[in-house]
């Protein structure tokens, strides 16, 4: 578990933690759906103190959440970027070729730049405040309706269940393997970038055995406990509504109404 | 090369929920031309340890705020050196190090990546040499130590190394290891996962890379009989620091701390007691020839309870 923070699991005891998975599911995507009807910074601003609050709540460090928001600097600085200079504002500063910048311009790439950071850390803070095991068993509970039209939602969760689980321990195997490599000698930080490239060859070789042998003996394991997929199993952990949940969503429903509301009677400005 | 450790702390993950403190005041002393042991129960703080000795961790740049409680012993200096390398100095040449430290990971035969085993076991040379060799020393090179760990070069060279026996990757691996001839080489767990003959076998390459290729062996491990067999001198570890650094025989007589740390104590030590409670006091080296001998010995000079140890012998 070396430097593994993006999207992983923050193991504090909290309320948002111990929320239930499916609601923190539904949430995130009301709250994306809201940040994407905001269109002006009163709502953003409002979107962001939810946000904020759910972070305090869920007691994850700033430093966790702005970790994850390093992970995407780049996209979000190309993105505004291009805003910045494509946009076709009224108030011109700046103009070149098909290059202008302008003072709607500018409003609308840091209005973007916002809508992207809070969009990545609100999906980090499902992943930090739930664990991969009741994050699938929501996605599983939430799509059940599907099982109707004969969608295997059961194997689908498994696969991602497996998939997410299977992260810390492929980076773990990561790190090991660099390790051994390193101790003969290999150099992955020098050099041209085809010198760098084929110096990962040494690492993705045996990983990608080292995952296909565990794929191998993972089947085997299931087999050996007569998997045999999704029906007539009962589950150790039941997801219930608590008191919590009835709380988060009456919170959630309010901020969902207040967007809107703001919305109606707000005038539209920036 | 001499290896002076004093004071070494280490922390993974520090300042997180995941924080584990691995090393906590780990100081030890380990003489050019031993055949040096590390035991200890697991999570001890072992592979942490002899990771320190080639900077595949680096120790942490300013000293002081990985100490838990500075205050106390702000007095205490970190030092770790091999041989005339000081790894606490950020200029030293870790290339250099790694050359004349060669270290076998547990499993190493799951570091295996090229289409041959000469290319694997060439990996390491190719990498360390500053000028480019030629075909002939490469090969040259890769043969001397693809024998020295028992296998046929010829038959070899050409062959896939995933189409090998468990055993026989181990010792590509480790032959890709010592190619560039190390003067320290050190082993985490090299028997784990084989059979008593390949773990047998396993430990007399030791012995032999020992007594032709590496001045000084170090092997990691949890078997106390590996270690009662085979070792100079052993370190214990527990909880991330050093109890005790003896020669196996002095060790073992320590059987009842060690048990309490986990640790199992070789059959002959368990033996010795047993006999001893049944009061036959045999004092011996704790390898399996010597007690047999002492074990003898003590029959043939009282025959009255020959039924006894004959039994346990
Ligand atoms: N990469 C890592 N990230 C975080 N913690 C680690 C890492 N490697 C080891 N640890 C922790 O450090 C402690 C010491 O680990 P280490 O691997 O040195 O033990 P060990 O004595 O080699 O154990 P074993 O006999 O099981 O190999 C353990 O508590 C372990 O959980
Ligand atoms: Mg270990």
């Amino acid at each position: 578990m070396k430097d593994v923070s993006f999207g992983q699991f923050y193991p504090v005891n909290s309320f948002v933690h111990r929320l239930d998975p499916r609601l923190k599911i539904v949430f995130l995507i009301a709250y994306i759906v809201a940040i994407f009807l905001a269109t002006n910074f009163y709502e953003l601003a409002a979107c962001a103190l939810v946000l904020l609050l759910i972070v305090f709540f869920a007691r994850i460090p700033i430093g966790k959440v702005l970790r994850a928001v390093r992970g995407v600097t780049f996209l979000v600085l190309f993105t505004t970027a291009l805003n910045l200079l494509f946009y076709k504002g009224d108030t011109v500063y700046w103009e070149w070729g098909i290059f202008c910048v302008s003072f709607e311009g500018i409003i609308f790439s840091v209005f973007l730049a916002l809508r992207l950071v809070l969009l990545v850390v609100c999906s980090s803070m499902l992943t930090y405040t739930t664990t991969p095991v009741s994050l699938t068993d929501g996605v599983e509970s939430l799509l059940t309706p599907l099982k109707w039209i004969r969608i295997p939602v059961h194997a689908l969760a498994l696969v991602m269940s497996i998939a997410l689980r299977m992260i810390p321990v492929l980076m773990d195997e990561t790190s090991r393997i660099k390790n051994a490599q390193m101790a003969r000698g290999a150099d992955f930080e020098s050099g041209n970038i085809i010198k760098r490239v084929k110096a990962t060859i040494p690492i993705l070789v045996p990983l990608l055995l080292s995952a296909l042998r565990r794929a191998d003996e993972l089947g085997d394991a299931m087999d050996a406990r007569c998997y045999t997929g999704g029906d007539h199993r009962t589950k150790y952990k039941k997801l219930r509504f608590t008191w919590r949940d009835l709380v988060a969503f009456l919170l959630g429903a309010a901020l969902i109404a207040g967007v809107v509301l703001m919305r109606i009677y707000l005038p539209a400005s920036y | 090369m001499r290896i002076v450790a004093e004071h070494l702390f280490y922390t993974y993950n520090p300042k997180s929920p995941f924080e584990t403190a691995a090393l906590r005041d780990v100081s030890l002393t380990i003489e050019e031309g031993e055949f040096f042991g590390i035991i200890g129960h697991t999570g001890s703080g072992k592979s942490t340890f002899v990771q320190h000795l080639n900077g595949l961790i680096r120790l942490p740049s300013s000293l002081k705020r990985s100490r838990p409680n500075r205050k106390k012993d702000s007095s205490v200096k970190t030092v770790l050196k091999v041989g005339d390398f000081d790894l606490a100095d950020k200029k030293t040449d870790f290339r250099a190090l790694r050359k004349s430290v060669g270290m076998v990971f547990q499993y190493p035969e799951y570091q295996l990546f090229a289409e041959t085993v000469r290319e694997d076991v060439a990996f390491g040379l190719k990498n360390f040499s500053s000028e480019k060799l030629s075909e002939e020393q490469i090969d040259a090179a890769v043969r001397a130590a693809v024998e020295v760990v028992g296998l046929d070069y010829d038959e070899m060279k050409d062959k896939s190394p995933f189409e090998l026996s468990g055993g026989q990757k181990r010792r590509v691996a480790i032959a890709g290891v010592i190619v560039t001839r190390p003067e320290v080489l050190v082993l985490d767990e090299p028997a784990a996962g084989l059979d008593p003959l390949g773990k047998q076998e396993i430990m007399q390459l030791l012995h032999k890379l020992h007594r032709e290729w590496c001045r000084t062996v170090i092997i990691v491990s949890h078997d106390m009989d590996e270690i009662s067999e085979n070792c100079t001198r052993a370190a214990v570890f527990s909880e991330g620091t050093v109890r005790y650094v003896l020669p196996p025989r002095e060790l073992f007589c320590h059987a009842q701390e060690l048990t309490a740390m986990g640790l199992d104590v070789p059959l002959t030590a368990k033996l010795v007691s047993l006999l001893h409670e049944r009061g036959i006091d045999i004092e011996c080296d704790f390898t399996a020839a010597d007690f047999c001998e002492k074990v003898l010995a003590y029959a043939a000079a009282h025959p009255k309870k020959e039924r006894d140890e004959g039994g346990e012998a």
